[in-house]
């Protein structure tokens, strides 16, 4: 079987894209309008923050949105330069799933260190 | 019944005689309630001969008739005149396929490509007429009923960007037909179409623009297909290395 090794990508986009619809705008409204609008300002303090995120648990949620959200953007870029003619496929994929593994790695890194 | 005259550009191309390709208008008096191919019969029958299409059922059934209507792809008998109330209609052949003569269009590239997909059931047993028919419960049938629908218009491929890139790409209704068999309880043959399916230029070719299923006159749903098989062929591979895994 001529099987591609697409599906690799593919479900790291597919989850990512799934994830993000739902979580993303609640991410965007409880930590950046909320805040500006005077809403949960005693949650979003940096002590309670920084106990919620020391939590493992927390720790892992949030790596896996962070990773799943590089991943799919890399894919969709990937697509986009199909798209705008771009030819150089292995180069492209080679960048972009470069930039989503030191996304993946920093995001593990810093939520560790937390 | 009331009457208005449209005027229809048409794309004409004679190989024999035409350098390239050029916009013919004929000027048709068309009853209200005429489609667009109705028209395209009025100017063949009674202002020029020499006009070509094809056509056969003037009923959204043989998909015979699609092509570029106002830049989009739909079928010449779906199409109603009511609905283009500017009395100025734009007629071209499919877009992503080569021009054989004025609205025909090369087929060959779409035919090889549904044959290369088997599109036809290859059973889990042989079953002599004695034994009875195949049965199948209404669940069954449900999972891949929609998918049977396609009528092979291209319309499609007309419309998705990533086959008007790359014709290597196995195309819409190709692969929504080998989901329609993957997804038959009575076939088998799955493994004999993830050659085409599952390579690069198969499922995993389509970046769900979703256009196709957008115009399909069928509601076929293709990119849905795709998608579905994606998922599908995706587990197949990430299990293909586990002990037990189909390799």
């Amino acid at each position: 079987m001529a099987r591609s090794a697409k599906a690799v990508p593919w479900f790291l986009f597919a989850a990512g894209g799934t994830v993000l619809s739902f979580i993303l705008p609640v991410m965007i409204f409880t930590t950046g309008i909320a805040p500006a609008l005077g809403l949960f300002t005693d949650a979003l303090s940096y002590d309670t923050m920084s106990a919620f995120v020391g939590n493992w648990l927390v720790k892992l949620v949030l790596f896996g949105i962070l990773t799943l959200a590089c991943w799919h953007a890399a894919h969709r870029l990937r697509v986009c330069a199909h798209d705008f003619g771009i030819r150089a496929d292995t180069a492209v994929a080679v960048i972009l799933y470069g930039l989503a593994t030191v996304g993946t790695a920093t995001a593990a890194l810093a939520l560790v260190s937390i | 019944m009331s009457e208005r005259t449209i005027e229809l550009e048409v794309l004409r191309y004679r190989p024999e005689q035409d350098q390239e390709p050029f916009f013919q208008t004929y000027k048709v008096p068309c009853e209200e309630e005429w489609v667009v191919l109705d028209a395209l019969n009025y100017v063949k029958e009674e202002m020029d001969r020499t006009l070509s299409y094809r056509w056969s059922c003037h009923m959204f059934v043989c998909g015979s008739c699609g092509m570029m209507i106002d830049g989009e792809p739909k079928l010449a008998c779906k199409a109603f005149l009511k609905d283009y109330p500017t009395g100025k209609i734009r007629v071209e052949p499919l877009s992503n396929f080569p021009i054989e003569r004025d609205l025909v269009v090369v087929l060959d590239d779409f035919v090889e490509k549904l044959e290369s997909v088997k599109p036809y059931i290859i059973p889990k047993e042989e079953r002599t007429v004695e034994q009875g028919e195949y049965l199948q419960t209404p669940a069954q049938l449900k999972a891949f009923k929609q998918y049977t629908l396609c009528i092979n218009c291209l319309c499609c491929y007309a419309v998705c960007p990533q086959y008007g890139l790359d014709e290597s790409f196995v195309g819409p209704a190709a692969l929504a037909l080998a989901h329609r068999y993957n997804m038959d309880s009575r076939d088998l043959g799955r493994a004999a179409r993830d050659d085409v399916v599952a390579a690069a230029e198969g499922i995993w070719h389509c970046s769900f623009v979703g256009a196709c299923s957008q115009v399909c006159p069928k509601d076929v749903d293709p990119a849905g297909a795709i998608q579905q098989a994606k998922f599908a062929h995706g587990i197949d591979y990430l299990t293909s290395f586990l002990p037990g895994g189909k390799r």
